[in-house]
């Protein structure tokens, strides 16, 4: 992948590193992650920009071993994907071993770099 | 009125390790197959639809349908399908629905993939794009890694074990012992399984597919085309279904439900005209063991929660009550990305015809289902192929 920007994207990692991140809302309450235009559940393109809450509950992770260049160095670790309100989000593990994680155990949300290259990636740590 | 779809003719490589076979040498070898079964010759073709994958990564090749016609001999509109791990059952569903608009009479229809000559890692690497490349991939997330998240919610839900996945590996290189097409033609233990080292938690080398080189192909027909010309077409698609969802996992209400796999089943069933009931064997997308269940309780075979147990508990096994993936699988016939959903058409046409080698163990089989996934099924394509008189 180039080193430009993805906008939507990396403006919600500028806002992670900022400790302001944000999920964007629907009409109906329904939550989205950015780039988003439109509300699939409504058709509407009145999207909002709201606080994301600040703990989210761990729905599933696996802890993976053979791991793309991307992050070779970076091996092993642990994905989650992690409930925070309306928005599901998919990071790494932190700060806990991976025979130590729980589903529904409480994390933060957060920003790291990756060994590999540098390079910017979502993190949980236990809340 | 539309045209019933009949196949004419299918062929495909031997999947496995070829990694010097360029594609386009692995799909001519497949559409010669497929054209010497049907007695059809390349220049009859109307339309070509091909799936491919990762030929960009893998080949620094696009632009491959008119490559594709050419290496096949065929020279009509050739057009590339990608769907990730479904392009070539896209493929199939695109030809049957030119045959039944009436706008052609004889297709070709395939795909194919060239894996080996890249690394492990530069091969997950590739796969990884069929997930959504910023929440995703930008996270770490690898293909074993994104269903083994599947893997471990179902288990946290639904309760199963590693040993009830393994029973899916198991019987899959069962079926494929004595098949010559197989990537793999060797019979594994429960503890095989069990100690393989491991690639993303829950799942163990023997829990993912291989990566493969191979290529398939089928050449549709109108059923006046084939009467017209004589041609011996016992098996016909009558059902075509294809479903879609997220891209990302995060983005889906639940992680243990594929409906893109259960709106393709019903569409497939409805267009059929039949009920679930009726399907006697089925090739589903096993790209790793837990898409095996996931596909059965998608498709309304089991219930959410139970298809995990199917092979251990025999019912999914040669002499189950209804045989899955009697050609061994994606797990023990290979993955060649984009060839997988034709192959599996390939294998269920032979499976009802009669001449596959598994054919005498389901001598009574009529109507046969195919299940092909792309990604983590947010593409799913699902056809109905049936035994009929001529």
């Amino acid at each position: 992948m180039s080193d430009a920007r993805h906008a939507g994207f990396d403006d919600f990692l500028d806002a992670l590193e900022e400790g302001e991140p944000y999920y964007l809302e629907g009409t109906e309450g329904d939550g989205y992650l950015p780039p988003r235009r439109i509300d699939p559940a409504t058709g509407s393109q009145e999207l909002t920009e709201e606080p994301l809450p600040d703990t989210g509950e761990v729905l599933t992770y696996t802890q993976t071993h053979v791991a793309s260049p991307e992050f070779a160095d970076d091996a092993p670790f642990v994905v989650v994907v992690a409930e925070f309100g309306p928005v599901q989000i998919t990071g790494q593990l932190r700060e806990q071993e991976a025979d130590e994680i729980e589903m529904g155990q409480e994390v933060e949300i957060g920003i790291d770099h990756t060994e590999t290259h540098d390079k910017r990636v979502v993190v949980f740590t236990p809340a | 009125m539309v045209n019933d779809v009949r196949i004419a003719g299918v062929g495909m490589t031997k999947f496995g390790a070829s990694p010097e076979r360029t594609s386009r040498d692995l799909f001519s070898q497949a559409a010669g197959e497929a054209f010497a079964d049907a007695e059809v010759q390349p220049q009859d073709i109307e339309e070509l639809y091909y799936g491919n994958f990762m030929g960009e990564f893998a080949e620094t090749q696009g632009h491959q349908g008119p490559l594709m016609a050419d290496a096949a001999g065929v020279d009509a509109p050739a057009t590339r399908v990608e769907s990730a791990c479904a392009s070539s059952s896209a493929a199939v569903r695109m030809g049957v629905d030119k045959i039944r608009s009436g706008q052609a009479d004889i297709v070709l229809v395939g795909g194919a993939e060239r894996m080996k000559n890249i690394s492990t890692a530069e091969g997950t690497e590739a796969l990884s794009a069929a997930a959504d490349a910023l929440w995703e991939i930008r996270a770490g997330v690898t293909f074993p890694g994104a269903y083994s998240l599947m893997a471990n919610r179902y288990f946290h839900e639904f309760g199963g074990s590693r040993e009830d996945l393994a029973h899916i590996a198991v019987k899959n290189h069962e079926n494929a012992v004595n098949n010559e097409l197989a990537q793999f033609n060797k019979a594994i233990e429960i503890d095989d399984v069990l100690e393989a080292p491991t690639v993303s938690a829950p799942f163990g080398l023997y829990d993912c597919s291989p990566m493969s080189d191979g290529a398939a192909a089928a050449v549709l027909v109108s059923d006046s085309f084939a009467d017209e010309h004589g041609l011996d077409t016992p098996v016909e698609i009558t059902g075509v279904g294809q479903g879609s969802d997220s891209l990302a996992l995060q983005d889906r209400e639940s992680m243990i439900e594929t409906p893109a796999a259960s709106d393709a089943g019903q569409m497939a069933f409805d267009d059929a005209g039949i009920d679930r009931s009726d399907v006697d064997i089925a090739e589903v997308h096993d790209c790793f063991t837990i898409a095996e269940a996931l596909a059965l309780e998608a498709l309304g075979f089991y219930e959410p929660g139970e298809a995990i147990s199917a092979a251990r508990e025999g019912e999914t096994t040669i002499d189950g009550e209804l045989p899955v993936n009697l050609s061994g699988g994606l797990k023990a016939k290979g993955h060649p990305v984009g060839a997988t959903g034709c192959a599996q058409i390939s294998e269920m046409t032979k499976l009802l015809r009669g001449d596959h080698v598994n054919s005498d163990a389901v001598s009574d089989a009529s109507v046969g289902l195919t299940h092909n996934a792309g990604g983590t099924v947010a593409s799913c394509v699902v056809h109905i192929l049936e035994e009929v008189d001529q």
